[in-house]
């Protein structure tokens, strides 16, 4: 695994076989997220599965993709810092508004 | 030497008091705020989600497996831009040229379903026959109820989703529509790099930052767009959230 996402010796990054590795995970996610979005039987476990799914997709395109993995750690914070803002805004709206009180 | 190579193009041991690159580090910290201003267009699309006093409602409008599609391609745009970037460092400027143009000749598809997509949520009508009406939403149930009340056959409505509709359409629009407008932006700018590079000497192996800079947004609307197919579209149609 080290090996198979240590990348392109040249440049740091992955080569374009990963790259075309995770695309195709990133449309597995998609089609299982849509899958599961017509198994009714799931109830309301459907929104942690999707949520849990949404979040690796989203982690696989920021991680590799936008080369969080192999940049310097401040680009990491930097983006991280307001992505926790945006959820806490969100979470935090939610409670405010009583929407899932 | 190679180590040397590669902190350069993630743009580290610059000149500068972090030794980062600063033009990178505004675009993170960018990209760090637009996350805060597409969360508070996602949080005001959920608090006034269900609030609406009038149809029509998600259930009624969305298309689950037309966003499907939208959504693969653009996943597949994200794929088409790192291979872009990576001919680039390669000093393969056919292959960055081919990849650019796959990557907004994507993005473009994305905008097209989505203008579908608006249009048929403007134009949205229901018909429904009174006698038999089969299984309804709450939208549905409500012209049923006032188009079947007087003996008519048939009960319809024109009334389309717009942004002055409720406040789902109001939401709805804002969030969807100021991402259309992210993607549309990421489209011109990087056909703006495709041309630039066939100026001699504007894109290079080594000069790369700019078209970086360009995946780095792109990637970023393609993050987006995974949130809100998640939380608008697939929560939106489900009746417990």
């Amino acid at each position: 695994m080290s090996q198979d996402l240590s990348g392109d010796a040249h440049t740091g990054h992955p080569t374009a076989g990963q790259y075309f590795r995770i695309a195709v995970i990133l449309c597995v996610i998609t089609a299982v997220e849509v899958g599961i979005f017509y198994l009714e039987f799931l109830g309301h476990w459907m929104i942690p599965i999707l949520f849990v799914l949404s979040t690796g997709k989203f982690a696989l395109v920021a991680m590799y993709y936008m080369h969080l993995k192999f940049d310097h750690k401040l680009f990491t914070y930097m983006f991280v810092a307001g992505f926790v803002l945006a959820a806490f805004v969100i979470g935090f709206l939610l409670i405010l508004f009583g929407v899932y009180t | 030497m190679a180590q040397e190579h590669a902190a350069q193009i993630h743009g580290e041991h610059e000149d500068t008091t972090t030794g980062l690159n600063h033009r990178k580090m505004l675009m993170w910290a960018f990209l760090g705020s637009d996350c805060m201003f597409f969360g508070a267009l996602i949080a005001t699309y959920l608090v006034y989600q269900g609030k609406s006093l009038a149809g029509p409602m998600p259930v009624d409008v969305f298309d689950i497996p037309v966003t499907s599609v939208s959504t693969f391609v653009l996943l597949m745009s994200s794929m088409s831009m790192v291979l872009a970037y990576a001919a680039l460092t390669k000093n393969n400027l056919k292959g960055f040229r081919i990849w650019m143009i796959s990557t907004a000749i994507m993005g473009a598809t994305f905008v097209g379903f989505q203008v579908y997509e608006f249009s048929s949520f403007a134009h949205h009508h229901v018909d429904i026959n009174c006698s038999s009406p089969g299984e309804l939403t709450d939208y549905e149930q409500h012209i049923f109820d006032e188009g079947c009340s007087n003996g008519e056959a048939h009960a319809e409505s024109h009334e389309g989703l717009k942004p002055q509709t409720n406040l789902f359409g109001t939401t709805f629009y804002t969030l969807t529509g100021f991402h259309g407008a992210h993607v549309t932006l990421g489209i011109v700018w990087l056909l703006s790099l495709l041309l630039l590079s066939f100026k001699k000497g504007m894109i290079t192996p080594e000069k790369n930052l700019d078209v970086d800079l360009a995946a780095l947004y792109w990637h970023f609307v393609d993050v987006v767009w995974i949130v809100i197919f998640t939380v608008v579209y697939l929560f939106g149609v489900f009746p417990g959230f």
